[in-house]
């Protein structure tokens, strides 16, 4: 089961060395991972998309947080959190599908930020359910490439 | 205004360094100018390793801080296998490196090695000093951090210009790390229901771990024990954490424990870990752990609880606080059935081995040893089968006199680590129990024996084996003794020897006792034993003991690897 894990790290050179070291030594796959300062520019949030059984999850958020440069350290999915995606598509589009795509554009509330004479790009900011969806219903379309910001996620509490 | 490597020695000087390890290399020959002015001894080493076993051996015989000092690069990593070895038992140490000068980073300098990469997982936290106006607060870190929670080894790099750049930062005090705050004290809610689980259990049974030796609870566990009758297992680290001599003692438990000890952890109806992590070697068979029992654990470091084994009553805090606040809350309790128990499974099974054997057994060796040193030396083992029978056949009473390689299982330790360990404690003798094998992996360190007149005993039990490795491919590997022989005899068909004599063994222990100035001698019989060991024990310098003992002997009794703890093996035959 994939868990969410949040962390406040100090903002220094090294640390997020030091985290994903930790997971990867481990032998788990990290399949998303965002770093952005905070209020306070010294710290650093970190939200970690991480594979695995509820034990070892445990035992890697209390390795996590004894590490020296970390703060605090959260496992969101046993509790209520919020988690959204930003997600960037390009798709090669001809004039006759121009149409069809902007109305999917326009359901899934995604926005198109580029507009060239082949192609467009789209972007969606949502839950990962939403962008599955999204993407499922491009499939059709000649999608040329896509880039994921990875979860962003806060407890709700 | 200071330079960063009188920042260093200042640093080492408030922490109340009174002993440095180390050798000098091109990237800190700043620190080592620097170092020569400073008011404490410098013990120059032979190898970057033996510094770190050096550092450990002190920190481990004398509770302070184990401090080292190497250069960039190769010094670096040959410190690796020390850090690996501390952070594995919980040694504090502060490990100084050089590194290339900042602008050189990156560029495959001379001696470069991205140190804090390497190191990262064998350290509880390291440092790269970018700007000397920090290095005064880092050393207090450094320091607080190896001390604090479950210690642990930190390291700090230092490139070239910063140990020469100066600044007029000064730090004074206890730096304030907001990231790290171990938590000291026990939670009182769970003391108290630790305490009536102690006082209900009819069968209670502590488990006892390097962490009451670490956290200098032997007093408060001894005093716990006695007032509430409950008997004491320990693991190897923890040996000497509990008079071994008093009636409650089952000694040590797991792969190699006594019988009554790994008996009574299958038996008992709480067991409750002080200091003891659950390490693989102790548990056996996780499934079939303790399987009565309610499992209780005071422990430091909270990811300690329930890593291997379910625990049921968690007690986080400095296990010092938390047996003083139980000594408060538990009772006296009549518990004659289960210790008369577990004495009987004492006397059925005893540590033993062939008392009329006409061969000189490593066994019998380490008796005299015990019997010479009348119980007060400080011993510290190589990695192997000797490290087994020096947990079997000398008895420990008091902390601090048992310094082993348990976790990482580092073969090479001993003799460095007995050196610092006799730097660090001039007051006790200090012996160090060795296998052949071990101890030709850094042999060179007896030099440093020498030159500062170290009364070290060096016990070398040669059987000319690997032994352990030898042992696991008598039981487990159909006698296929690959790799494990030292002599000619025996040795598979693509590892033969040239000129290869029956019973040939190189090299010559002796001669090379003497070829580093110490005094060797050799022993192979039985009656020779004593009158080696008293010389050794009542010299003024190193001694080497090399004693030929039988080359298969087994250490029984024996928890096959995946097994329960009532599976022991306690004889071939």
């Amino acid at each position: 089961m994939k868990h969410i894990v949040t962390l406040l790290v100090e903002n220094k050179p090294g640390v997020l060395a030091r985290i994903v070291g930790l997971i990867s030594g481990r032998g788990y796959n990290i399949e998303g991972l965002t770093v952005a300062s905070t209020l306070d520019p010294e710290v650093s949030r970190m939200t970690i998309e991480v594979p695995g059984d509820d034990r070892v999850i445990e035992q890697v958020t209390k390795q996590l947080n004894k590490l020296v440069d970390v703060i605090k350290v959260a496992d969101l999915t046993a509790q209520r959190y919020i988690g959204q995606e930003l997600v960037f598509l390009k798709v090669a589009v001809g004039e006759e599908q121009r149409g069809a795509v902007m109305d999917l554009v326009g359901v899934f509330g995604a926005k198109v930020i580029l507009v060239q004479p082949n192609s467009l790009v789209i972007r969606l900011v949502d839950e990962q359910q939403k962008i599955a969806d999204f993407l499922d219903v491009m499939k059709p379309y000649r999608v040329q490439e896509i880039n994921r910001s990875g979860l962003i996620a806060m407890a709700a509490d | 205004m200071r330079t960063g490597a009188q920042c260093v020695i200042d640093g080492l000087k408030d922490a109340g360094v009174t002993t440095v390890f180390g050798l000098p290399g091109g990237a800190v020959l700043d620190l080592f100018d620097t170092l020569s002015r400073a008011p404490f001894e410098f013990v120059l080493v032979r190898h970057e390793q033996g510094a770190a076993h050096m550092a450990d051996g002190y920190a481990r015989a004398t509770g302070r801080t184990g401090v080292c000092m190497v250069t960039s690069g190769p010094g670096a990593t040959n410190t690796v296998t020390g850090l690996a070895t501390a952070h594995m038992d919980g040694v504090p140490i502060v490990c100084v490196t050089g590194q290339v000068p900042s602008h050189m980073i990156g560029n495959d300098a001379f001696q470069e090695a991205d140190t804090v990469g390497i190191t990262r997982a064998v350290t509880k936290h390291n440092y790269l000093v970018r700007n000397v106006d920090d290095l005064p607060r880092i050393m207090a870190e450094a320091f607080k951090i190896a001390r604090t929670g479950r210690p642990g080894p930190v390291l700090i790099d230092i490139p070239k210009d910063v140990q020469r750049a100066k600044t007029a930062a000064v730090f004074t005090g206890d730096p304030d790390i907001r990231s790290y705050k171990p938590m000291e004290r026990g939670h009182p809610k769970q003391i108290t229901r630790l305490a009536q689980a102690i006082n209900k259990a009819r069968k209670p049974l502590f488990l006892v771990g390097g962490g009451v030796i670490a956290g200098e609870a032997s007093a408060e566990l001894t005093e716990l024990a006695r007032k509430a009758g409950v008997p004491v297992a320990t693991t190897l680290l923890g040996l000497g954490a509990f008079p071994e001599t008093d009636p409650l003692a089952l000694r040590m438990v797991g792969m190699h424990g006594f019988v009554a000890a790994n008996r009574a952890i299958s038996a008992c109806d709480l067991l409750v870990s002080v200091g003891a992590r659950f390490d693989d070697r102790v548990t056996g068979k996780i499934s079939e752990f303790a399987p009565h029992a309610t499992i209780a654990h005071i422990d430091i470091d909270p990811s300690a609880i329930s890593k291997s084994v379910e625990t049921h009553i968690p007690v986080v805090g400095h296990v010092k606080q938390v047996l003083q606040a139980l000594l408060l809350e538990v009772q006296s309790v009549d518990r004659s059935g289960w210790l008369t128990q577990l004495d009987e499974w004492k006397k059925q099974s005893p540590a033993a081995y062939d008392v009329h054997s006409k061969v000189l057994l490593p066994q019998f060796v380490i008796e005299k040893i015990y019997e010479v040193s009348k119980g007060n030396a400080i011993v510290v083992t190589d990695v192997g089968q000797h490290q087994m029978w020096s947990a079997h056949f000398y008895k420990y009473t008091q902390p601090r006199t048992f310094l082993s390689s348990g976790g990482l299982g580092t073969m090479g330790f001993g003799l460095p680590a007995a050196i610092g360990a006799q730097l660090g404690r001039p007051d006790k003798r200090v012996v160090t129990i060795c296998g052949d094998g071990g101890i030709q992996m850094n042999f060179q360190e007896l030099v440093v024996a020498v030159e500062h007149k170290l009364p070290v005993a060096v016990v070398i039990l040669n059987n000319g084996r690997l032994g352990m490795v030898r042992q696991w491919q008598e039981m487990f590997y159909a006698k296929q003794y690959s790799a494990s022989i030292l002599t000619p005899d025996g040795r598979p068909a693509n590892e033969r020897m040239a000129d290869a004599k029956p019973g040939k063994y190189l090299p010559d222990f002796v001669m090379m006792a003497e070829a580093h100035g110490a005094l060797g001698l050799r022993v192979t019989r039985q009656e020779e034993v004593v009158k080696a060991l008293e010389k050794a024990f009542t010299a003024t310098g190193p001694v080497v003991v090399e004693c030929i003992v039988a080359p298969e002997e087994n250490v029984y009794p024996m928890v096959p690897p995946g097994a329960s703890l009532t599976e022991m093996i306690q004889s071939m035959a």
